[in-house]
């Protein structure tokens, strides 16, 4: 009975500890990153290749996602709005909602399964194979050559796809409310226009994909870092990047909202 | 991949993350009225009720927008609210002009109303309107209503 629950006691104290050990393992990686980055812009042909692969190619499904999303808001929007008399207003609705919350997040959501999984499998099985204690062995440090490059990639693609995501989504509602259903388009955009203030939605906007591009890319790369050198490893640490990251991105944007835009 | 053909992706890339930047900025947003600074004076209102008037909401002169509020603050001198409104520098108002708080529709916004005088001199840069009329509180209008007809309904009685 008490071995019991000395052992149970010793288990939740492991957790705690190996969990505590772990952040500041990740802390210490990240400072490392930042500090030796200085490669990554005296040789930004390797940031360019990390832009291409983490940016580039996430481009397709962040544009059919946003043009979905965008096209929903106003479907949804419409339905209730026309309710009140005020379909209008849709306009508004879309555009808020993509350039507050939507655009940012369900951007990084897709970044983070899309790009930040194959950071993680790629660095895991660089790891596996040995390519990075090989760098090491030949001098050349593998955080300044590796993990540089890819951190700066994914914090220069996230803003950009996440106002692309923005931009998509808004053309979607438009599509939707003022080509099919037949809103008003001077009504659309002109209240869009008087609701969307630059300073308050549009640049808090792209302050929190800076942000999550930030966080998604750091976990992505320590995940991928840390992982054991076996394919069971690489495995649980891909899924721990997706599960991790999203959960960052969520609780992160809360934050950033209660900051952002309480107390106006 | 070649190298160029990279080069031209990530230029591309680029390219269309600062359109959609520049969309939302000036198509979706109002960042092209936002920053049209530096051509503006300041003129001050005292409300004794400016109900629900918000910073950055429009001030308004026959219906188009020539400013904007800058600042609410409360005087603790005359017990009025001190509204701060930067107006465009192509825009004079005479110094007679009267100052009200407006609602747009129903249960719209409410922005500031100029309706000019017919002074010869215009108000300059820091100085305050004269003649301003306070939001219209909706409890304090049905009170008013409901005051008269009992008023009325006791005048015929007797």
């Amino acid at each position: 009975m008490l071995s019991a629950i000395t052992s149970g006691l010793r288990l939740v104290g492991n957790r705690v500890v190996n969990g505590v050990w772990r952040l500041g393992y990740a802390s210490r990686f990240f400072a490392l990153a930042l500090i030796r980055s200085g490669t990554s812009f005296r040789r930004f042909r390797l940031t360019m290749r990390e832009i291409y692969f983490a940016g580039v190619l996430s481009l397709i499904i962040i544009g059919v996602s946003g043009l979905f999303v965008g096209m929903v808001l106003g479907l949804q929007g419409y339905e209730t709005l026309q309710k009140y008399g005020s379909a209008e207003a849709v306009g508004t609705l879309v555009a808020l909602s993509l350039t507050r919350e939507l655009g940012p997040v369900v951007a990084a959501l897709l970044f983070a399964s899309r790009a930040g999984s194959a950071m993680t499998a790629e660095i895991g099985l660089m790891k596996a194979t040995e390519q990075i204690s090989a760098m090491e062995m030949m001098a050349v440090d593998p955080i300044a050559r590796v993990i540089g490059p890819r951190l700066w990639g994914g914090i220069i693609s996230m803003p950009l796809l996440a106002a692309m995501f923005s931009a998509v989504g808004v053309f979607g509602g438009y599509l939707i409310t003022v080509v099919v259903i037949g809103v008003d388009a001077g009504a659309f955009w002109s209240q869009m226009q008087g609701a969307v203030d630059f300073r308050q939605d549009i640049l808090n906007g792209v302050i929190k994909s800076v942000v999550f591009g930030v966080a998604v890319t750091a976990i992505a790369l320590f995940e991928g870092y840390d992982a054991p050198p076996t394919a069971e490893g690489v495995s649980g640490a891909t899924t721990r990047t997706v599960v991790t990251s999203s959960l960052a991105i969520l609780g992160l944007d809360f934050v950033l909202t209660a900051f952002m835009f309480t107390g106006v | 991949m070649n190298r160029t053909v990279l080069d031209l992706w990530v230029g591309v890339f680029v390219v269309a993350g600062i359109l959609a930047l520049m969309f939302l900025a000036l198509k979706v947003g109002n960042a092209s009225e936002t920053y049209n600074v530096g051509q503006t004076y300041g003129l001050i209102a005292n409300f004794e009720n400016i109900g629900g008037l918000k910073r950055r909401a429009p001030v308004k002169s026959a219906g188009v927008v020539v400013g904007r509020v800058a600042d609410i603050q409360f005087d603790n001198d005359r017990f009025v609210a001190r509204v701060t409104i930067t107006v465009d520098q192509r825009y004079k108002f005479p110094r007679d002009t009267f100052a009200s708080i407006l609602t747009s529709g129903l249960l719209g916004e409410q922005y500031i109303g100029l309706k000019g005088g017919g002074d010869e001199k215009t108000l300059q840069n820091g100085e305050a309107f004269k003649f301003t009329q306070s939001a219209v509180v909706l409890e304090e209008l049905i009170s008013k209503f409901l005051y008269d007809k009992a008023a009325e309904g006791g005048g015929s009685s007797k």
